[in-house]
């Protein structure tokens, strides 16, 4: 990418994109982890029997009202807070009308001109003058799944499961300050940390929980004025997003330099085939009908809940990576892995703290115990070697009490074994000797055992010192420090 | 003793016997059902029945355990056929509905039977509630008790007809825009609309539900209260309702002294009581007038400058809502399906053999004013009209007036097939529309005849003083005595 944010889709030279910048704001839906529906009490268990978790609210029978799911409230403005947005003590709920046989009121319930929250920001990296790449969040807005329709179940029939009707969702649309696919890609990765960082969401687009629809102009480099956009639907993970956006900006690109106009329309990402083509029926030229949900009194929030909802949140991850940069003294890069998620950078803190090495505990962190949970599956809070025997681990190790490798020995019986680091490193002789009286006992011995040798580094033939090391550590059967060693060995033509 | 002779007792003091044991369970029951006989209440007749489960009637107040608490142990409750029960179909006097049987009970039902009644009637209506005369029924028209070629008015006029002709002495409805009051006025019977969130619209059919709210229906002031204070009151189940105290609404009942409404202000709407008003309804409501003064009231002129434009505020609100309260009958899930061309189609054929025609003239009224580039124009400017006309009402109560006398309709009942011309039809409304468009209560309760026919008059309070409008209304109905039906 240029100075400019100009995106070259393609990299190759003379590119149809050339002299063209994309313009992306993406709509992005997050399902709510509550235990039930947004207005009713039936559950919002994902993947029972179809039509199994309905009742009469979410199934729009005749004289059904909707009641609003506190939590469901609670978990948004969580995630409004973790984009830094301003969450509004009255926001509204509206109809937005259309007909489809898996939306059983021919409306969602959902919030149009009075949304919960908006102008809400998200840092998805650094620019190259230093400062934070922020990307504008516009609005966020609570509103309720519609339910699915099945139509290659039945021959003849379109089947409708409405299990997934009326669960919470909740909409964040960003500004169209995105420039690049690579840009669209960090910040869903972004998004995603906040939204797993504040527990409202799985926040898994291959389970739905994450949707994403792109918005998606060209203009050219240069031109305030956005074109027309078009929009990408069906889109099932964060490389079909990338794909997608880079295949539809050229597609535009394309028909603008052929002298084109762009159709506002909606298109659909095909994963296997990895192209995006328009959707059969046309859409965009929707009239939703939008009013205020008559059935539901305006949202009033107390300024006071929402602040002790903003005094609540947890550490967000710019935040947390800040810290551990200053704090431990870590490098951006292994910062960046271990906030990953929130429990393995939880894990870290408590392994630095119960190892009292900060960078060890990192190393420990990010190597053998990553691999170790891969290799068992589960998360790393599973995972049988506590914080405080990894950090009684990493302490013998700082102590020079047993060496690396001796170390990993000891973590991979830890994780089978129920005992304390020091007692087993004991047990299995792993312990090093670095008492001087034992080491230069040691190498008094090798010394006579060894004349010449000796002799010959001892008059100064400094790269004998690791035959003489060897010897040591052999004589020692491994359990000398060997660093130990060498600095005893060190001093010795000195001294002589 | 007689059926006649039973029902012509009032509700609390049957129920109180029957509570303590003093009447046989069922006798109020059996009362009813054999007057529903004897009117010819169901279709053929008054068709004011659409549906009647004797049986279910019988067992339920069989298994009644009756206590004293019970205030209405063993009486019959009809209800208006867009309120869901289990026990009997829910159609809105739609065939869209045909057969639709409800797999859960609105709130009002749950509390009528929580306080002993039983439900043995669904009575007849608009389509949806739409009408003011219950001639717009998929299940045919519904005939006035005292003249049958004329209408009981509507959309509950089902429930109004069934109570005029004696058959029960309580009947739920309901008010979108008068739907209890003007039927209530045409069949000489009192008829109320509560605060809008006084009572909880769970399991009543969505019309507009900005407006929607059950109405009770009684043969006098008394059964009229009794029957909402069974029903009132906050509902989880409805985020409409609002959590304020039910007020004792039959406190007034007793009331003696000559003098029963001293410090009571009454005040007279002159937009109520237009040049144009008949001037024998005009001293209907003089009478009433001047027997309110004489129990102790003020009676003042007030104004009411927005009252004219309650009606185009209504068809715009109402039908707005009821577009999309109706988009759900869509044949895929319940009630009719009529199949066509695919999916457009099939929606096209099902809602066009579905809605009768005022139903459809509404829902594409309503599409069109809440379209986008028209929203402004209508639903908004509407939403705006209706604050004002909710400040008239509150500006008058805070200018101490604590209930305000009108005409419940402008006319008495009119023939049936009179009324072809839609407009005309919806002037029906132009007294009671307000109330619902600011959410105050009001009923109707007799106050004479003309030609025979009955009059009413309203009565309307400030948010939640329905029990100040009830102690007006019993004092008034006490005044009245039998000139109320003379």
């Amino acid at each position: 990418m240029s100075a400019s944010g100009t995106n070259v889709a393609g990299g190759a030279a003379g590119d149809v994109t050339d002299g063209y910048e994309m313009v992306i704001g993406l709509e992005v839906h997050c399902q709510l982890k509550t235990r039930t529906k947004l207005f009713s009490a039936a559950s919002a268990q994902f993947g029972d029997a179809p039509n199994a978790n309905t009742d009469a609210v979410c199934l729009g029978l005749p004289g059904a009202l909707p009641v609003l799911n506190r939590h469901a409230i609670l978990l948004a403005t969580r995630a409004s807070i973790g984009l830094e947005c301003t969450v509004h003590d009255v926001s509204v709920f509206a109809r937005k009308h259309y007909f489809y046989p898996d939306l059983p009121k021919g409306y969602q319930i959902s919030q149009f001109d009075r949304p919960l929250a908006t102008s809400g920001r998200v840092v998805i990296g650094t620019n190259t003058d230093g400062s934070e790449k922020v990307i504008g969040i516009t609005r966020v807005h609570v509103e309720e799944d519609a339910g699915k329709s099945v139509h290659d179940r039945f021959a003849g029939f379109s089947a409708i499961d409405l299990n997934r009707a009326g669960t919470p969702l909740i909409e964040i649309v960003s500004e169209p300050d995105l420039r690049s696919a690579a840009d669209a890609g960090l910040y869903l990765r972004a998004l995603k940390q906040i939204i797993e960082y504040t527990e409202v969401s799985d926040a898994s687009m291959e389970e739905g929980s994450l949707r994403v629809d792109v918005n998606i102009s060209a203009r050219p480099v240069g031109q305030v004025a956005f074109g027309t956009r078009t929009e990408i639907k069906n889109l099932n993970s964060f490389s079909g997003v990338e794909r997608s956006i880079e295949i539809e900006f050229a597609r535009q690109c394309g028909v603008l330099r052929a002298g084109g106009v762009i159709e506002q329309r909606t298109m659909l990402w095909d994963g296997h085939k990895g192209e995006v083509r328009p959707a059969r029926a046309k859409e965009g030229s929707h009239d939703y009908r939008y009013f205020p949900e008559p059935d539901l009194p305006p949202l009033v929030l107390d300024a006071a809940w929402i602040q002790e909802q903003r005094d609540a949140l947890v550490e967000l991850p710019a935040a947390k990576r800040a810290r551990f940069v200053s704090q431990y003294g870590l490098s951006n890069h292994d910062v960046d892995q271990l906030t990953a998620t929130v429990i393995l950078a939880d894990r870290f803190e408590q392994v630095a703290k119960a190892g009292g090495d900060a960078k060890r505990a990192a190393n420990w962190m990010l190597g053998t115990v990553l691999a170790a949970v891969n290799v068992r599956g589960g998360d790393v809070t599973s995972h049988p070697v506590s914080p405080q025997r990894l950090g009684a681990l990493i302490t013998l190790e700082v102590e020079g009490a047993v060496s690396n490798t001796a170390a990993k020995q000891i973590f991979a019986m830890l994780e089978t074994e129920d005992a304390e680091p020091r007692a087993l490193a004991e047990r299995e002789g792993l312990l090093q000797v670095s008492d001087d009286g034992a080491l230069v006992q040691w190498i008094d011995e090798v010394l006579a055992e060894l004349p010449e040798e000796a002799a010959r580094f001892l008059a100064g033939e400094k790269k004998l010192q690791g035959v003489l090391v060897g010897a040591v550590m052999k004589k020692s059967k491994g359990s000398a420090d060997p660093k130990k060693v060498n600095q005893l060995l060190g001093k010795l033509p000195d001294t002589q | 003793m007689s059926d006649s002779l039973l029902l012509s007792r009032s509700v609390a003091e049957v129920a109180a016997d029957i509570a303590s044991g003093r009447l046989p369970r069922d006798a109020a029951l059996d009362a009813s059902l054999a007057v529903m006989e004897s009117a010819n209440a169901g279709p053929g007749g008054l068709n004011a029945v659409l549906w009647s489960d004797a049986e279910g009637a019988r067992a339920g107040v069989a298994a009644l355990t009756l206590n004293p608490e019970q205030r209405l142990a063993g009486i019959a409750v009809a209800v208006k056929d867009n309120i869901a029960t289990r026990t009997m179909p829910t159609t809105c006097g739609s065939k869209i509905l045909e057969g639709y049987v409800s797999p859960f009970e609105a709130t009002v039902i749950a509390r009528l039977r929580a306080a002993g009644a039983v439900i043995p009637m669904k009575t007849n209506m608009d389509e949806f509630a739409m009408g003011s005369s219950t001639e717009n029924s998929a299940y045919g028209v519904t005939r006035h008790p005292m003249d049958h070629t004329r209408v009981p008015g509507g959309s509950s006029g089902g429930s109004a007809a069934v109570v005029a002709a004696g058959v029960t002495r309580i009947a739920l409805g309901s008010e979108t825009g008068g739907s209890v009051r003007q039927p209530a006025a045409f069949c000489g019977i009192v008829g109320v609309k509560p605060t809008y969130g006084r009572v909880s619209r769970h399991g009543l059919v969505a019309f507009a539900s900005s407006l929607d709210q059950v109405g009770v229906f009684g043969t006098t002031v008394d059964d009229a209260a009794l029957g909402l204070q069974v029903i009132a009151g906050v509902d989880p189940l409805d985020s409409t309702t609002l959590d304020v105290p039910v007020a004792d609404y039959r406190a007034a009942r007793g009331a003696t002294g000559d003098q029963p409404l001293a410090g009571v202000v009454i005040g007279r709407p002159v937009e109520y009581f237009p040049e144009s008003l008949d001037p024998r309804m005009r001293a209907l409501l003089d009478r009433s007038a001047d027997h309110l003064r004489a129990l102790g009231a003020e009676v003042r002129d007030v104004s009411l400058p927005h009252t004219s434009l309650a009606i185009p505020v209504y068809y715009i609100v109402a039908p707005a809502e009821a577009s999309s309260n109706l988009a759900r009958f869509d044949g895929v899930r319940y009630g009719l399906r009529v199949e066509g061309d695919g999916l457009r189609g099939m929606y096209e054929a099902t809602r066009s053999q579905g809605f009768g025609p005022e139903v459809t003239r509404r829902i594409l009224l309503g599409t069109y004013v809440l379209s986008a580039g028209y929203y402004d124009a209508y639903y908004k400017r509407a939403m705006a009209v209706r604050r004002l006309i909710a400040d008239d009402f509150t500006k008058v109560f805070a200018g101490g007036v604590h209930v305000l006398l009108t005409p419940t309709t402008p006319s008495t009942a009119f023939v049936a097939g009179s009324r072809s011309d839609p407009y005309e039809m919806y002037m029906s409304d132009i007294f009671t529309a307000t109330a619902n468009l600011a959410g105050v209560p009001a009923m109707s309760q007799p106050i004479g005849r003309i030609d025979g026919l009955p009059v009413g008059g309203q009565l309307l309070a400030s948010h939640f003083d329905e029990a100040t409008m009830f102690r007006v209304g019993y004092a008034l109905e006490r005044a009245l005595g039998t000139e109320a039906h003379t």
